[in-house]
């Protein structure tokens, strides 16, 4: 399978007049044709920018420094507002966190979904119009199409007005999706229903996904493949299975074992000491170094590459070196006794 | 555990009136106790009552019927309520979900971290308000460094700490705590539940804690009452609770918490609780000792 998007070396700064912030650090990545990419990390690790410069919805202070953007083949780095208008939506659309604010509170949600529609199809005819709408409405799993259409936000619960979003956002078959924490703001019980939905029709219309989250369960339940964010950087990617039974990184292990459910019956949760880094004023060397346990001593010397575990599986930390020290995983190991 | 009722809430209704015709049902008779030391949980989902439940353990709101006892004293009855206003009010802490708008932006931590003993006139143990805030803030994990900083300088982990500081400088009894790690991520969530564990040790204070975290709530809670559209259908043991749950709606919930486990996850079915099945009336059950379920009258009976 061909890559459908593909990151080289991509590397966002926002210039504040605190000095420059690197949100984004040389980051590689490549998603396949119907494939669900998860990226996982703290708040402020560069996630959501990650997204929106493939979407190029980057503030103005934001600048992309260097690297490489390319969809299906074309090169889009150095499209200029109005092509990338004509981009948005065609080749990829964006399902944001809250679903409270993504959506016009004074216009029926049927007449907003039809509004998305009509901006990619301007000629469209009326019965056309409330064809695709109520097409699109089914689709996501909304009952009664037509009369809900009519309806406003405000009568919608938190769960029914993501679907309406996702309905916006699939309007007209975009090749990516782009999910910014779809989940986050729903309960328990509706965001196993998302999340379901959305592999769902990830597999009927085959759109491949990259789905940011912090929440590691939610993962386990869409994800192809994973990558690890921090600090700017991916410092981990693999296939699910890989990330979650074989993790590398340590910061990889700690964010699985602060996990409460991997704690049960124990006393107290694994954290991770420290807080996130400052991203415009990096330490030398990797920047999770302060906070690893593991850390060796060039870690503060130098910012460890990627070592390469299997074919799809890559790891920035110097414990892969074969010089170092060998280490057992505090975590990880298939059906690890559970 | 000392077996001694610190508050006993004894049918609480309270409705929110949205029109003349139209009335939400927040809460519904619900009853609960909470012991000295215990921490006890409320999850349900968003709307079905949590946050208004604490509000009125808090005096915030009024509950429309039923009473609410603390220490013997109905906190309802004006008369009683002006009697022992001072303990009231120094005993029972708060902490809210949103660390940004509960925290006044115009003042510095210290002062932010003091304010409940200038209110209740404690003379500071440790000499000045200063002195005190720099204890409370090594309690927490905070560097003392963030004294004089405003809560904009600081991250949603250090904030939502600064809020457990003021909420414990008071020495409070009661903690009520709102949703208090909804808004943080998954490490700094696992800081603050660990340090909640400590500090609740350490003081010895109760808690009531509100949460749609049900892992969370696990780890952290004694006893767990599970809410639903404003009334609660189980209560019980946190353990027995989750190993052996009654209610449909137990089971829809602690079935949908996602397990980090790919293989495992994405093979299971995640059962659908519908809102029809649920009907407001029925009767509460003890099933074994201290576990409570809301049996759903059957029809034609």
């Amino acid at each position: 399978m061909s890559n459908l998007l593909e990151i080289e070396h991509l590397s966002v700064s926002f210039f504040t007049p605190w000095g420059e912030v690197e949100a984004v650090r040389d980051v590689t990545v490549s998603l396949k044709k119907g494939e669900v990419l998860a990226i996982v990390g703290e708040s402020g690790c560069g996630k959501s920018v990650l997204c929106k410069s493939i979407m190029k919805l980057l503030p103005r202070t934001a600048k992309i420094k260097s690297g490489r953007i390319t969809v299906d083949g074309r090169d889009i780095t150095g499209c200029g507002e109005r092509e990338m208008c004509r981009l948005r939506g065609s080749l990829f659309s964006m399902i944001f966190q809250d679903p409270m604010t993504s959506l016009t509170p004074t216009i029926p949600v049927g007449a907003q979904i039809g509004e998305a529609v009509r901006a990619h199809h301007p000629r469209i005819g009326k019965a056309e119009l409330s064809a695709r709408v109520t097409e699109l409405m089914t689709l996501v799993g909304i009952r009664d199409p037509q009369e809900r259409g009519r309806q406003y936000p405000c009568h919608f619960s938190g769960g029914m007005r993501q679907r309406s979003v996702m309905a916006i956002a699939l309007a007209s078959d975009p090749a990516i999706l782009l999910a910014d924490e779809p989940t986050t703001a729903l309960d328990v019980t509706i965001q196993a229903q998302i999340l379901d939905l959305l592999r769902d029709i990830q597999k009927k219309l085959g759109t491949a996904t990259i789905f940011v989250t912090h929440d590691l369960g939610a993962v386990a339940r869409v994800a192809d493949r994973v990558a690890v964010m921090y600090a700017g950087k991916i410092v981990e990617i693999g296939t699910a299975e890989e990330i979650f039974y074989d993790p590398r990184h340590p910061y990889t292990w700690g964010l699985l074992k602060a996990l409460p459910a991997l704690t049960e019956g124990r006393d107290t949760l694994e954290t991770l000491p420290g807080m996130p880094p400052v991203l415009c004023d990096l330490p030398k060397g990797d920047a999770f170094a302060c906070r690893n346990p593991y850390a060796l001593d060039i870690d503060y010397e130098e910012e460890p590459p990627m070592f390469a575990v299997t074919d799809t599986h890559y790891a920035a930390t110097w414990l892969l070196d074969p010089r170092a020290p060998r280490i057992t995983p505090p975590i990880g190991g298939r059906g690890d006794g559970r | 555990m000392d077996d001694k009722i610190l508050l006993d809430a004894a049918h609480i209704s309270h409705v929110f009136p949205l029109t003349k015709k139209i009335a939400v049902r927040a809460v519904d008779d619900v009853s609960f106790q909470i012991r000295k030391g215990e921490i006890f949980g409320l999850i349900g989902e968003s709307g079905s009552g949590k946050s208004t439940i604490a509000r009125c353990v808090m005096n915030l709101c009024r509950p429309d019927s039923g009473r609410i006892l603390y220490r013997g004293i109905d906190i309802f009855d004006s008369k009683e309520f002006r009697a022992n206003k001072s303990l009231l009010q120094k005993s029972r802490q708060i902490i809210f979900q949103d660390s940004n708008s509960s925290l006044n932006q115009r003042m510095k931590v210290c002062d932010i971290i003091t304010e409940p003993m200038r209110i209740s006139r404690m003379t500071p143990a440790r000499g000045s308000y200063r002195e005190e805030a720099r204890t409370r803030m090594s309690h927490v994990g905070l560097d003392e460094r963030y004294l004089d900083q405003y809560p904009s300088q600081l991250s949603g982990g250090q904030r939502q700490r600064v809020a457990i500081a003021r909420a414990l400088s008071a020495e409070p009894e009661l903690l009520v705590a709102d949703e208090p790690i909804a808004s943080l991520d998954v490490p700094i969530q696992a800081q603050i539940a660990n340090l909640f564990r400590r500090l609740q040790r350490e003081h010895g204070f109760s808690v009531l804690f509100i949460g749609h975290d049900l892992a969370m709530a696990r780890f952290l809670c004694d006893r767990i009452g599970v809410m639903v559209r404003g009334r609660m259908v189980e209560s019980g043991p946190a353990g027995e609770l989750f190993d052996d749950p009654r209610h449909p709606y137990t089971k829809a919930l602690l079935s949908s918490i996602p397990i980090p486990d790919p293989i495992r996850e994405r093979g299971r079915k995640v059962p659908e609780f519908r809102e029809e099945e649920f009907s407001r009336d029925g009767e509460w059950e003890e099933i074994s000792p201290q576990h409570f379920v809301l049996q759903q009258r059957r029809r034609g009976l």
